[in-house]
């Protein structure tokens, strides 16, 4: 497995994700520097994510949108705190809305990133944090009520008129 | 930005995420949900905050019927009943370790899903020698 290991801790609403991939760190690199690449990994395959810009240096934008099976999109900012070549980025994730503006009421995730060479390849060390416990709380509702919808939305489908007894 | 789907073919936005449960998880869910009535209960708990006899008045069956379908939706995770004073009132609102767990959760499922995407890239890089262009996503 790609993953070597993942550690969560609930009280510093925090990830930190270790991953060990069979290539050269140059190559991952370029997974997140060329906007091409980074496209093919970000969004999964139902949520492609479309690079609309992508400044890789500190300071830069990548400004991005993922595009959902009925053809919404949703807009996101990574504002780059830092980027050293080869060895690794700091950014924050924002949702931003369609003029590319970040939007406040949306979560904040920060994430850093760190590539290491290894005998067997690259070592990439991800570790992201949400911002405060209201972002958490947003993301679960927003996850809930999608998810809701969606179950329900399946059932309604499923059982057009269920006999209430 | 994350959007965590606890079910189905998970999305989100920016840090898209299918939630892992179990399958007896979503068989309780999904029993939960196949009914008018208990689908509806969730629709009205994830608004706001009723009590069971609030719950109870829109439908037209016993107050036991409707704390019957709301055992069945809290067994599945979908509700909990919290008590205020002399009432008991129905959320879709889990506790704040919950919360952070879930979203915890969802983002380390997310990256899980990014990490192999990243390793399939790699591989066919490796394999080519350059990247295969994706269909189409530009206009």
């Amino acid at each position: 497995m790609t993953v070597t290991s993942v550690d969560k801790d609930y009280d510093k609403l925090s990830l930190t994700l270790v991953a060990d991939f069979p290539a050269p760190s140059d190559a991952v690199w370029e997974l997140w520097a060329d906007p091409r690449q980074l496209e093919r990994w970000w969004g999964p395959p139902t949520y492609p994510a479309t690079m609309e810009r992508h400044e890789f240096t500190t300071g830069g934008t990548v400004a991005y949108y993922m595009t959902g099976p009925d053809g919404e999109k949703f807009h996101g900012l990574w504002e780059l705190t830092e980027v050293s070549p080869k060895t690794g980025i700091d950014l924050i994730d924002r949702f931003a809305d369609a003029n590319g503006e970040p939007d406040p009421g949306m979560p904040v995730t920060t994430t850093r990133m760190r590539l290491t060479g290894t005998a067997e390849g690259t070592r990439m060390e991800l570790s992201s944090h949400f911002e405060s416990r209201a972002d958490l709380d947003r993301v679960v509702e927003m996850g809930m009520e999608e998810g809701l919808t969606q179950a329900v939305g399946q059932m309604d489908a499923l059982l057009a008129s269920t006999p209430v007894r | 930005m994350t959007l965590a789907l606890p079910s189905g073919p998970g999305v989100t936005c920016n840090q898209m995420v299918v939630d892992r449960v179990s399958e007896d998880d979503v068989d309780r869910m999904l029993h939960a949900l196949a009914d008018a009535t208990r689908r509806d209960i969730v629709r009205r708990s994830v608004s706001g905050e009723l009590s069971v006899s609030r719950l109870a008045d829109g439908y037209a069956m016993s107050f036991a019927a409707v704390q019957k379908h709301v055992a069945v939706l809290a067994r599945a995770g979908l509700v909990s009943k919290v008590r205020r004073g002399r009432e008991s009132l129905v959320v879709a609102d889990p506790d704040a370790l919950a919360r952070a767990r879930g979203a915890l959760d969802a983002l380390e499922n997310e990256w899980r899903g990014r990490v192999d995407r990243m390793a399939g890239l790699l591989a066919d890089i490796s394999t080519t020698g350059e990247t295969t262009p994706t269909k189409g996503q530009d206009e």
